[in-house]
C-alpha cells in the first residue's frame, strides 16, 4: 500500500488536497502529519501551504519541517510543493518584508505590484484570484494527461521567478511572465491547487501518485 | 491569454437543505447541497458558495457536514457564508473544507474581526459581504449606503467607503449585493458595482437581481466585477453554467471551458 505524507505544520486546510488524493487513488494512505517518523517513512511527500509566509516559515522551523523536506528530498522520494509549499522553497520572499526561505530552489518569490496592467492597458487585482492558463515547458510526468494551456485556480499575491530556467516547468501570465511550475529531479512545485482544479488538478495529483521521482 | 472571469452559483441552504428550490429533474436529491454542487461543477462552475441561513445552532452543525461531504467530492473552490461571527465559526469552517468565509454582519457590527480573521487565517481566504442600496434621490450624485438584516436596517455608511475599509482591514475580496435588485431580475446595480470596483484593488463578485445572461455580461463590462454570482436562474433551468459561459465568450469575455 502506498503512502503519502502531506505535512501539517497548522497552515490552512489539509482537508481538501488530502480529499483530493484519496479521491483519485481510492485506498491510498494519506497521513496528514507532521511527525518526522511518518514523513520519513511515507513514499511521497506533500508540502502544502497558504497564508503569509513569515508565518509559514517560522511554523516550518517550529515543527521542524525544514528538516522534514530536506531529507525526503535528498532521499529522491517523489515530493510535490503547493502554493506557499512552492514558494517556501525557494530561495526568498518579498512578503512581509523580506524572508529567508528553504533554498531548494534557486529564485525569489516577488510581490505583483499595486499597479499591475494587462496588455490592454486595464487594470489588474490582487490577489491573482480565479482560473488561468498554465503553460506548460517540457514534458514531464506530472504533465500527462493534461493539455497544455488548462486552466487551474490561483490565489496569490506573490509569484516566483526562477533563476534556473531549465527547472521552469510552466509558466503563467498576469501583467508579468511568472513561474507556476518547477521541477528538478524529484520534486515538484505548483503555485497553483491542484486540488481545486477541477479535471486537470485531479489528474496533476493521480500523475504525482503514480510518478516514480524520476523527470 | 488571461485569467478568467468567475461564474459562481450560489445555494442558500438551511438546516442542510436547499431553500427556494433548485430544479434539475434528472437529480436523486435536488434538496441537498452536495449533489446540487456536484451538478454545478460538472456542468463547469468555478466556485460554489454556500449561504446559510439556518438560524438555530443544530442546523450550523448540520452545515458543517454538509460542507465536508462537499469537500470530499467536488473540487473546485467553495465559499460558505451567513453566520460567520468568530474566528473559531472561521476556523470550523476551513477546516471541514471551505476554501473561503463569508462575512457579513459582523463586519458591520466589528470591523475589527476583519483584520483579526484576515491576520489570523490569511487574506486569501476572507470575503467581506456588503449588501448596498442606492439611498440618493433623482438628481442627486449617485450614493449607496450599507444595510443589515436582509436590507431592511440602515447603517449611515457609505458602500464605496466601507468597502475600501474592509480592503484595508484585510479583506481578499468583496461579495457586493446590490440589495435594489436582488430578486427583482432587473440586473445588477451596475453603478455600485462600478464604483466599487475601481476604489479596490481585490476581486469584486457581483451579486443580486440576475434575470437573463445579458446580466451577466453587464456586471463584466460595464460593472467591472472580476466575479458574477447567480442563484435563480441557474436553479431554475432557466440557463445552463455552459449556456453562460458560452454568451459570455461570445461577447469577448474571458471564461474558463
Amino acid at each position: 500500500m502506498s503512502t503519502i505524507a502531506v505535512i501539517d505544520y497548522g497552515m490552512g486546510n489539509l482537508h481538501s488536497v488530502a480529499k483530493a488524493l484519496e479521491h483519485v487513488q481510492p485506498g491510498v494512505e494519506v497521513l496528514v502529519t507532521s511527525d518526522p517518523k511518518q514523513v520519513a517513512n511515507a513514499d511521497r511527500v506533500l508540502l502544502p501551504g497558504v497564508g503569509a509566509i513569515r508565518d509559514c516559515m517560522a511554523e516550518i522551523y517550529k515543527a521542524g519541517v525544514d528538516k522534514e523536506v530536506a531529507e525526503a528530498i535528498r532521499s529522491g522520494r517523489p515530493f510535490l510543493g503547493i502554493c506557499v509549499g512552492y514558494q517556501a522553497l525557494m530561495q526568498s520572499s518579498e512578503e512581509n518584508g523580506g524572508v529567508e526561505c528553504l533554498g531548494e530552489f534557486e529564485g525569489t518569490v516577488n510581490y505583483f505590484g499595486d499597479h499591475l496592467k494587462d496588455d490592454a492597458g486595464e487594470r489588474l487585482k490582487v490577489p491573482h484570484m480565479g482560473w488561468n492558463e498554465v503553460m506548460q515547458h517540457g514534458d514531464h510526468p506530472l504533465w500527462q494527461g493534461i493539455e497544455n494551456a488548462s486552466r487551474f485556480y490561483f490565489v496569490h499575491s506573490y509569484y516566483v521567478k526562477a533563476t534556473q530556467r531549465q527547472q521552469v516547468a510552466a509558466t503563467c501570465n498576469y501583467g508579468v511572465d511568472f513561474d507556476v511550475a518547477q521541477a528538478r529531479d524529484n520534486v515538484f512545485a505548483v503555485q497553483f491547487h491542484p486540488e481545486k482544479s477541477h479535471t486537470a488538478g485531479l489528474q496533476l495529483l493521480k500523475n504525482f501518485l503514480n510518478w516514480d521521482g524520476k523527470p | 491569454m488571461a485569467l478568467a472571469k468567475r461564474i459562481i452559483p450560489c445555494l442558500d441552504v438551511e438546516n442542510g437543505r436547499v431553500v427556494k428550490g433548485v430544479q434539475f429533474l434528472d437529480i436523486r436529491d435536488a434538496g441537498d447541497p452536495v449533489e446540487v454542487a456536484k451538478r454545478y461543477d460538472e456542468q463547469g462552475a468555478d466556485e460554489i458558495t454556500f449561504l446559510d441561513i439556518t438560524a438555530t445552532h443544530e442546523g450550523r452543525e448540520t452545515m458543517v457536514h454538509t460542507v465536508e461531504r462537499m469537500a470530499s467530492q467536488v473540487f473546485i473552490p467553495l465559499t460558505v457564508g451567513g453566520g460567520i461571527r468568530t474566528c473559531e465559526d472561521i476556523r470550523t469552517m476551513l477546516n471541514a473544507g471551505a476554501d473561503k468565509v463569508s462575512i457579513n454582519s459582523a463586519a458591520v457590527t466589528n470591523p475589527d474581526f476583519v483584520r483579526q480573521a484576515a491576520e489570523r487565517f490569511g487574506s486569501q481566504c476572507i470575503v467581506v459581504a456588503i449588501d448596498a442600496k442606492k439611498v440618493s434621490a433623482e438628481g442627486e450624485p449617485d450614493r449607496w449606503e450599507i444595510f443589515t438584516h436582509g436590507g431592511r436596517k440602515p447603517t449611515g455608511l457609505d458602500a464605496v467607503e466601507w468597502a475600501k475599509k474592509m480592503v484595508a482591514l484585510g479583506a481578499g475580496e468583496i461579495l457586493l449585493t446590490s440589495m435594489d435588485q436582488d430578486g427583482v431580475k432587473n440586473g445588477y446595480d451596475l453603478g455600485v458595482t462600478r464604483a466599487i470596483s475601481e476604489a479596490v484593488n481585490v476581486p469584486i463578485i457581483a451579486s443580486g437581481g440576475v434575470g437573463n445572461l445579458e446580466h451577466l455580461v453587464d456586471g463584466v463590462l460595464k460593472g467591472k466585477a472580476d466575479a458574477v454570482l447567480a442563484a435563480s436562474i441557474f436553479h431554475f433551468n432557466e440557463y445552463s453554467i455552459p449556456e453562460a459561459k458560452a454568451y459570455m465568450r461570445a461577447r469577448g469575455i474571458e471564461v474558463r471551458l
